[in-house]
């Protein structure tokens, strides 16, 4: 695959900067190590000589920060978009959370984004920064020199089970055009479905137990779009703020996948952000592969303006009884 | 100062455990190696990972507490105090950020009046701390002058060369220590001296140890207040609490009441300053937008904090903060960009 470079994005972003055809440039911008990058509104060339990144650690999902950049300024905003973003950045359109015309899309090609975490996990603490070299990754360490680690042993499982290549909007694209890959992701939802109810009551009860309920997840996700969101409201009467019992954790999780049910794009930010590494996409994933199962292949964001399964009623539709008994999949 | 084998450990931890509940960081067995504290019992082990996940404030200010209960009957209300005595407990491995934390916390809870809750269980807690030898990239205690080589506590504890060294810095960590003073031997202080002296040099060679408080304190309101940076260094905020939830001295709390359909339960637990729902009240939030929650957080940290408590920043340069935000915001990035303004 054709490799991204920073320069190709920022010429790119200099360019329709000059001519005029957006305003501001939504980025990455450095930090104070390789892996720390802090997305970022460009407005002028040099800023984005001076700081604009495009290195292995630009996971974010910008698509829900399009919700409220668009309210901003005149013009467009260009955004670069990798092709899981793509399908938040279509299913929030279908959602109608911002106007298509204010924004202007690259797309760019993929192959999957560094977790620092995982990084650490390989080469400990003391990583003062990583650079991509082909198929590996060098690691500069502050005690034990620089370390080579294959890439792809950096990546998050959302990257290892890339749900697809292909980008599924865009105005202008960079890169090598790629397809749908068939991924292996489903087969994480099919290792927690085949463990027995009490391993699998007690695999979520370890994973949950460690929740903060600091909100990253949900302030992340790009599902997660209400104004006011019920947990934040005190008129509400389920506002909370803290864990009371770790089982109301799971009932929050729980809870939240239910919402995004449907909508969700297997994106994989909460994970990426749940500073406890819970693996919250899971849950939702089970969603996705239920939905699946039930109405036939849908791809939350593949297409804007797709109507989703649970919102669509057709005479075909699964009876209810068909559907789950005894918390076992039976379709 | 007393020593014994690193081989040993297990057995000091069985022996402090007969008058003490013992807490330490154990490496994490689920999907999450990272360490956490959890309590000993044969066959918990001890990590020396440098940091947990969440700060040992966890200990003395837990994210949710009951306070009290009352329950109605009829025209009777009868409030029931739910505090329970605290057992004695030993808090094993903290390091010298999280150690120097409770001195930040301790400010706000123990001056008069005095938090009874929080107070119960700093005189029953003791605190163990490790020296730092490996500090990481985001570590920056220096920065606040603390010496991640020599940290505060109760007693001081090392690891060298294979054994661990302890020692007694108050009372209460004297009295800790009879308990395994048939396991360790006194000792010399010699091999401790020497393995500060290397963690002060690699201490001075850390990416952030040049990061300097000098251009903050408790009378720079006017020179941040109306900064122009605070947009810029908040607009890519998304308002979650892990910053402050992983904080070792964010301190903020909110007082909630649960209706338990016999009475009311009173409870407090974290608040987040990076919540929309911060200091509601009746006429609203005062901080309307994320650029003033987020001003919030870091003036209180560098500016409103040292103006209250003699100079004394509140942070103390753990790196959670560093290593947790979504999207790589920290109070470095801060520091910097709004030096850098007031140098102009």
């Amino acid at each position: 695959m054709q490799t991204i470079t920073r320069d190709m994005l920022c010429d790119k972003a200099k360019s329709l900067l000059a001519d005029g055809s957006v305003s501001r440039v939504l980025g990455w911008k450095r930090g104070e190590f390789s892996y720390d990058v802090t997305p970022a509104v460009f407005y002028s060339a040099e800023e984005i000589d001076k700081d604009f990144v495009y290195d292995a650690f630009c996971g974010a999902n910008f698509s829900k920060y399009l919700v409220k950049e668009t309210k901003k300024g005149d013009g467009k905003i260009l955004v670069f978009m990798k092709p899981c973003d793509t399908y938040s950045f279509n299913q929030l359109l279908t959602e109608h959370r911002f106007d298509r015309e204010k924004v202007y899309v690259i797309g760019i090609s993929c192959d999957g984004m560094s977790d620092i975490r995982i990084i650490k996990d390989i080469a400990g603490d003391g990583v003062t920064g990583a650079e991509r070299d082909g198929d590996n990754l060098i690691v500069h360490t502050l005690y034990d020199g620089d370390k080579i680690v294959p890439y792809a042993d950096t990546l998050p499982e959302r990257c290892v089970n890339c749900k697809s290549k292909k980008c599924a909007a865009f105005d202008e694209f960079i890169g090598e055009e790629c397809e749908v890959t068939s991924s292996k992701r489903f087969e994480e939802v099919e290792k927690i479905e085949a463990m027995s109810e009490d391993e699998r009551f007690a695999f979520w009860r370890g994973e949950l137990s460690r929740c903060i309920r600091c909100n990253a997840c949900r302030n992340v996700c790009p599902a997660c779009t209400c104004e006011k969101c019920v947990f934040d409201n005190p008129a509400s009467g389920v506002q909370n703020k803290a864990i009371s019992d770790s089982f109301e954790e799971k009932m929050f999780h729980i809870i939240r996948a239910f919402h995004v049910a449907g909508r969700c794009t297997d994106c994989g930010e909460c994970s990426r952000v749940c500073p406890e590494r819970i693996p919250l996409h899971l849950l939702n994933r089970k969603f996705i592969y239920d939905i699946d199962r039930f109405y036939g292949d849908y791809a939350a964001g593949a297409e804007e303006g797709s109507r989703a399964p649970l919102v669509d009623y057709t005479q075909g539709d699964i009876e209810p009884s068909q559907a789950v008994e005894g918390g076992t999949f039976n379709a | 100062m007393r020593k014994c084998s690193l081989d040993a450990l297990d057995s000091l931890f069985a022996a402090m455990s007969g008058a003490y509940s013992v807490y330490l960081p154990v490496d994490g067995d689920g999907h999450d190696k990272h360490a956490s504290y959890k309590k000993w019992s044969e066959g918990v082990k001890y990590s020396n990972a440098l940091n947990t996940v969440r700060s040992a404030k966890d200990f003395f200010f837990p994210q949710s507490e009951n306070l009290m209960e009352f329950k109605v009957d009829g025209k009777n209300i009868e409030i029931i105090d739910t505090r329970e005595e605290s057992e004695d407990f030993i808090v094993f491995g903290v390091r010298a950020c999280d150690a120097k934390s409770f001195e930040v916390l301790d400010n706000v809870f123990l001056l008069p009046p005095a938090d009874s809750y929080y107070k119960s269980r700093r005189e029953h807690g003791v605190i163990m701390s490790m020296a730092c030898t490996r500090p990481a990239e985001t570590c920056f205690c220096s920065t606040f002058d603390i010496d991640a080589a020599d940290p505060a506590g109760d007693v001081q504890c090392y690891i060298e060369d294979n054994e661990i060294y302890f020692d007694a810095k108050t009372e209460k960590g004297e009295k800790a220590l009879e308990t395994i003073i048939s396991l360790t031997e006194e000792c010399g202080s010699e091999k401790v001296d020497a393995q500060k002296e290397v963690t002060h040099e690699r201490m001075k060679k850390l990416p952030l140890a040049n990061l300097s408080t000098e251009k903050f304190g408790g009378d720079k309101t006017n020179t941040y207040f109306n900064s122009e940076k605070w947009k810029e260094l908040s607009q890519s905020c998304i308002g979650c609490g892990t910053c402050t939830f992983v904080c070792p001295t964010c301190q903020c709390y909110d007082i909630k009441e649960f209706d338990t359909g016999h009475g009311v339960k009173r409870f407090r637990c974290w608040d987040s300053c990076m919540y929309s729902d911060f200091t509601l009240m009746s006429a609203g939030q005062p901080r309307l937008t994320q650029l003033e929650r987020f001003r919030q957080r870091f003036m209180h940290k560098l500016v409103y904090y040292p103006a209250n408590n003699d100079g004394l920043f509140s942070c103390v340069g753990c790196g959670r903060c560093v290593a947790s935000c979504p999207i790589s915001m920290n109070i470095v990035k801060v520091m910097k960009a709004l030096g850098e303004e007031e140098g102009k």
